[in-house]
């Protein structure tokens, strides 16, 4: 149902700042645009970004309808201890969409 | 995409509307201004109720800061000054910060005024994010002012703003 690019790095020395990127195909439809029928296109957006490193959040972003569609978020984090990063994607429509990325911190 | 050449607005769409439709649109568009007349509702609800505008972005500015003074200093927007599709237009948000836990970024929240809802986004920071900066892709569907308002942890607010020429609005073409 989606797909999703992570850009993240393999592996960080302690205390380096990194920077996330992520990526997620989703159309962000906003519900103000009509259709070919002229009927209104309900609206149909992620509405929240979580990121969490080893269970705690790390950042967090609420969209709007105003954010591109196939949403990109880029953020920075210093990199402590080794281990998973999960980035979580819900919004309209029941959308729920994880995906983990392992960072080795040495 | 799912669009078809139609609009954000339906007093610009070409499309779904027949003639007289349209132009009672357009006679809703003049009157819209003045008084909202209950009749011409039927074909500009949508658009009654749903127009940012300067005055409803600093309505949801004094929600997030609670009327609170915002200084105009270390919030910097990077967005191209001219843009020709208002359909992604990349934003980067940064605010000077040490980010130490005496002195964060607790929150960066993005505005606009010319959409039809005044929000962008609202992003968390913490200590450990180490920078405060966050890139991402926006929607403008008109030429505007996008003002960015950083919560330190000192309880301060910041702003920093950018204005945007935008010449394919988002949603009145389909950009694929």
């Amino acid at each position: 149902m989606s797909n999703v690019l992570i850009n993240a790095p393999k592996t960080a020395k302690s205390g380096e700042l990194i920077e996330l990127k992520a990526l997620i195909m989703h159309p962000m439809e906003t519900g103000f645009r009509p259709g070919t029928n002229g009927r209104i296109i309900p609206r149909n957006i992620i509405q929240r970004f979580v990121a969490t490193w080893n269970g705690e959040e790390i950042f967090s972003m609420a969209f709007s309808p105003a954010i591109a569609a196939n949403p990109f978020v880029s953020f920075f984090v210093v990199a402590r201890q080794s281990g998973t990063v999960e980035l979580h994607w819900t919004g309209d429509e029941g959308f729920d969409v994880k995906e983990q990325v392992a960072i080795a911190v040495g | 995409m799912s669009g078809n050449g139609t609009s954000c607005h339906p007093e610009r769409s070409e499309g779904p509307l027949k003639p007289q439709e349209r132009s009672l649109a357009a006679l809703g568009m003049t009157r819209r201004r003045t008084v909202l007349s209950g009749a011409l509702a039927i074909t500009v609800v949508p658009l009654s109720t749903a127009s940012a505008t300067p005055d409803a972005m600093a309505a949801v500015v004094k929600e997030v800061t609670g009327g609170a003074a915002v200084r105009e200093a270390r919030v910097k927007l990077d967005i191209p000054p001219l843009v020709e599709n208002g359909n992604a237009v990349p934003l980067t948000v940064s605010v000077e910060s040490p980010m130490t836990e005496a002195d964060h970024v607790k929150a960066i929240h993005v505005f606009n005024e010319k959409n039809p809802q005044p929000h962008v986004f609202d992003a968390r920071l913490r200590p450990l994010n180490g920078k405060a900066e966050i890139a991402t892709r926006i929607k403008l569907n008109d030429s505007q002012r996008v003002l960015a308002i950083a919560e330190l942890s000192t309880g301060e607010f910041v702003s920093g703003s950018a204005d945007v020429i935008v010449t394919l609005a988002a949603c009145v073409e389909d950009p694929s």
